[in-house]
């Protein structure tokens, strides 16, 4: 007997149902913003957010997490405010670097068999102090095509969906269409089945590192973008924000049960929760708890139709 | 035959491995020609994965040659073997579990891969499931982790015959029909039988010695690392077998005379959407049936019943021996003692602290009843043989206090030397006054029990006691709703 939808669909039905639920509760709210300025608005903070997720996720997926994705996107966002914009070329090295650096890290913790977590939580200082060097203070100016891409215009659709659309199509096709991300997931569903294919396991986790540092490069250029400056402590949420949003997006911490889709959702979710409690009129002060309460009770939601999955599964 | 010599496939010279101070080949010698199915049986921890390793590229042997088709091969890896077309079944399951068929197709066959290649897949895997397992029922785009254990076996072994480029030649099966039924492990080996007549080789290790002596074409006995026979399987019988492993012939597994537990108290009792359940004080009560047909459900939900789900109980009334060791058996990062203690912590604490020097005593005391072969219950779980792993659950689940132990198919992949033993711990056990639930997939275990209930379609069928318990009531118990 095969279940109505495959264990994907079901994957992803609770984050879009979720993002459905909380855009017709804003909609309620604030009529005004069901327009093109409305979502662009709603959603523009969530497009850095939904790069930094799919980041996040290619971590996830071969069984380590990376608490450095805050201070690192930071450390993206200042090199792009200053080199980037002044000099180009050097720009674009520096950042090319940093995505090696990330490649690097995978390797060295594949072959010291170091726990990932330890490894990026002392990454996060290495990157958090880089980015305090090169902007003390708040400042630097954002590149114009940058500025200018985030800013379009498109017909139909405002720029932050469009874009979302984009990165999830993009992550979707690398990760779950072509061989080198079926390989990712395979490490992180079984390692040593991958490892006796022939396969070099050391290969496939560095290309998951080195992925995710440039997807991480492309937030902090998006963020930068529309921020139009930087500062060095920019983004320092967004590391529990894309861990938040790979689970969030139906993904897993272990077992590389990942979902692209799932986890740009999962990023316009948690932006959208913010302006629903504004919207709310839910004093600043409470809202990260009343984000906090919106999270579990989207977790919870989860677990209960995986339940009852199960046992209808079991019949 | 042109009379010239045939070249092996494989031929491993005196290849020695040892890990740290055990040897774990001692010199071994071994030619695998084309067209023979070589049957290989040993203990556990007598070398059979270890070569089984060497072959197919895992492990490069400390000393000795390898060479393939005549020549020496010195470069000798995963690749090199997949290249020459040797293929393994692993003896635990290692598929990905969170990727479809079709996707562990892709990471199996690393050539397989450009534009297009989930259809390529799709036909390969297909091709090869419907030639092993015809009528398997498995869609190649579902994820292995929503299949049964069966089916995952099943998936697994129609991979190591798919043809994707490069067709296999050398097929090793570890315990390849652990978790099949009666019926497809005889698709398989029909399977195998072809194969190896149009030309191929089959390496073939089972603890199921019939199933050696009917498929193989030459038997290689091996113990402590060496080869210690190799005859051609005509010349073998199930009992010279059992002697050259070096198992004391028990005989065969006889059940205890029948017992009068009319009497008894009855301590578990579950009704369910078929006959209802029950086992009385003392009694091995046997769940049979084909793979995977709820018995597994029933002891989880016998378990549920009789636990709490807040606070455990005073005087504990079940306890449950895994089958899948690696899912909900061992505590791999623990030592061989806290794996053996966890189950009876709340025995050997006072006032919430663990009493090191009891938990020591029982279980070295365990230890010795049971003989679990390590020099140091300090050392890793992982550090044992399987059956030595499965050995320490067992002891878990004795040392406790309960009176009902579950056990789901504790057995698979265990050596017939460990089973005579556990079965003797069994028997002691039950006459001690202990209640046994016991699921097992193999005959000759099912039939050691007093009563036995045959599942079928996640229900009760059939209810056998005594002298009807036999291998043609429950197999014609299992069968009577499919023919209906």
């Amino acid at each position: 007997m095969r279940p109505a939808f495959s264990a994907d669909a079901m994957r992803l039905a609770i984050p879009a149902l979720s993002l459905t639920v909380l855009l017709a509760a804003v909609f309620w709210l604030q009529p005004r913003a069901m327009s093109y300025v409305g979502l662009n608005l709603l959603f523009n903070l969530a497009v850095p957010i939904a790069l930094a997720t799919i980041a996040q996720m290619l971590i996830i997926a071969v069984n380590d997490l990376d608490l450095s994705m805050g201070t690192f996107v930071s450390f993206v966002a200042c090199v792009t405010a200053t080199f980037l914009r002044d000099a180009p070329l050097l720009g674009t090295l520096i950042l090319a670097g940093a995505v090696l650096v990330y490649a690097v890290l995978g390797v060295v913790i594949h072959l010291r068999d170091l726990p990932s977590i330890v490894v990026s939580l002392g990454m996060s200082f290495v990157w958090g102090g880089l980015a305090v060097l090169l902007l003390p203070a708040p400042g630097g100016q954002a590149p114009d095509w940058a500025r200018a891409l985030m800013t379009t215009k498109p017909p139909l659709a405002p720029i932050a969906i469009v874009a979302s659309i984009v990165i999830a199509l993009g992550a979707h096709l690398l990760v779950m269409r072509s061989s080198l991300g079926v390989l990712i997931r395979g490490v992180g569903g079984n390692e040593r089945s991958v490892e006796r294919a022939g396969w070099s396991v050391l290969a496939a986790r560095a290309a998951a590192y080195g992925l995710a540092g440039f997807f991480a490069v492309l937030a902090g250029i998006a963020l930068v973008g529309l921020t139009t400056s930087a500062d060095a402590n920019i983004a320092l949420r967004y590391t529990l924000l894309s861990i938040a949003g790979v689970i969030l997006g139906g993904g897993e911490f272990i077992g590389g049960r990942v979902s692209p889709v799932g986890a740009v959702i999962g990023a316009l979710t948690l932006t959208l929760a913010g302006s629903f409690l504004s919207f709310l009129r839910i004093s600043p002060d409470w809202q990260i708890g009343a984000q906090g309460v919106i999270l579990i009770i989207v977790l919870a939601l989860r677990l209960f139709l995986n339940r009852v999955e199960k046992r209808e599964k079991g019949q | 035959m042109t009379g010239e010599k045939l070249k092996a496939i494989v031929e491993v010279t005196d290849a020695k491995v040892s890990f740290g101070a055990v040897k774990a080949l001692d010199g071994v010698t071994l030619a695998i020609l084309p067209g023979e199915c070589l049957g290989l049986v040993g203990h556990n921890g007598a070398g059979k994965s270890t070569i089984v390793s060497v072959i197919n590229g895992g492990l490069t042997p400390h000393q000795g040659i390898i060479s393939g088709d005549g020549e020496v091969l010195t470069r000798y890896g995963i690749n090199a073997a997949r290249a020459r077309g040797v293929r393994c079944v692993f003896q635990e399951l290692s598929l990905c579990p969170n990727l479809t068929v079709v996707e562990n197709t892709r990471i199996m066959h690393r050539h397989l891969g450009g534009f297009g290649w989930r259809k390529r897949a799709k036909e390969v895997i297909e091709r090869s499931l419907a030639a092993v397992f015809p009528g398997h029922g498995i869609a190649s785009d579902r994820s292995v982790g929503e299949l049964s254990i069966a089916e995952r076996q099943m998936v697994e072994i129609a991979m190591a015959f798919s043809d994707a480029g490069v067709a296999p030649r050398l097929v090793i099966l570890d315990e390849p029909t652990s978790s099949l039924d009666a019926s497809l492990a005889e698709q398989m080996l029909t399977y195998v039988r072809r194969f190896i007549a149009a030309g191929g080789s089959v390496i073939f290790i089972s603890h199921i010695l019939n199933e050696i002596l009917t498929t193989a074409s030459r038997i290689v006995v091996m113990k402590d690392g060496r080869i210690v026979a190799d005859r051609p399987a005509g010349d073998w019988t199930e009992r010279g077998l059992v002697e050259a492993t070096g198992s004391v012939v028990k005989g065969e597994a006889h059940r205890g005379a029948v017992r009068d537990l009319a009497a008894a108290p009855v301590v578990v009792e579950q009704g369910g959407s078929g006959m209802p359940f029950h086992a009385k004080r003392g009694e091995l009560v046997g769940l049979a049936g084909l793979a995977g047909h709820g018995q597994t459900r029933m002891l989880m939900k016998l378990h549920a019943a009789q636990s709490s789900d807040w606070l455990p109980r005073r005087d504990p009334a079940v306890t449950f021996v895994a089958g899948d060791r690696r899912l909900n058996g061992v505590f791999e990062l623990w030592s061989i003692l806290k794996n053996l203690s966890i189950g009876s912590l709340g025995d050997l604490a006072s006032r919430g602290m663990v009493n090191a020097a009891a938990e020591a005593e029982r279980s070295a005391e365990w230890k010795r009843r049971i003989d679990i072969r390590t020099q140091d219950l300090a050392n890793r779980i992982l550090s044992l043989s399987g059956g030595n792993q499965q050995k320490v659950l067992f002891a878990r689940a004795l040392s406790t206090r309960a009176p009902v132990v579950l056990m789901d198919d504790p057995m698979r992949g265990i050596d017939v030397g460990t089973k005579q033993e556990v079965y003797e711990i069994v028997r002691q056990q039950a006459v001690g006054g202990r209640t046994f639930v016991w699921y097992s997939t193999e005959m000759e275990e099912v039939c050691l029990c007093d009563r036995v209930y045959v599942f079928r379609e996640g229900a009760i069928v059939a209810e056998l006691a005594g002298d009807a318990v036999s291998e043609e009531n429950i197999l014609a118990a299992s069968f009577r709703g499919a023919a209906a």
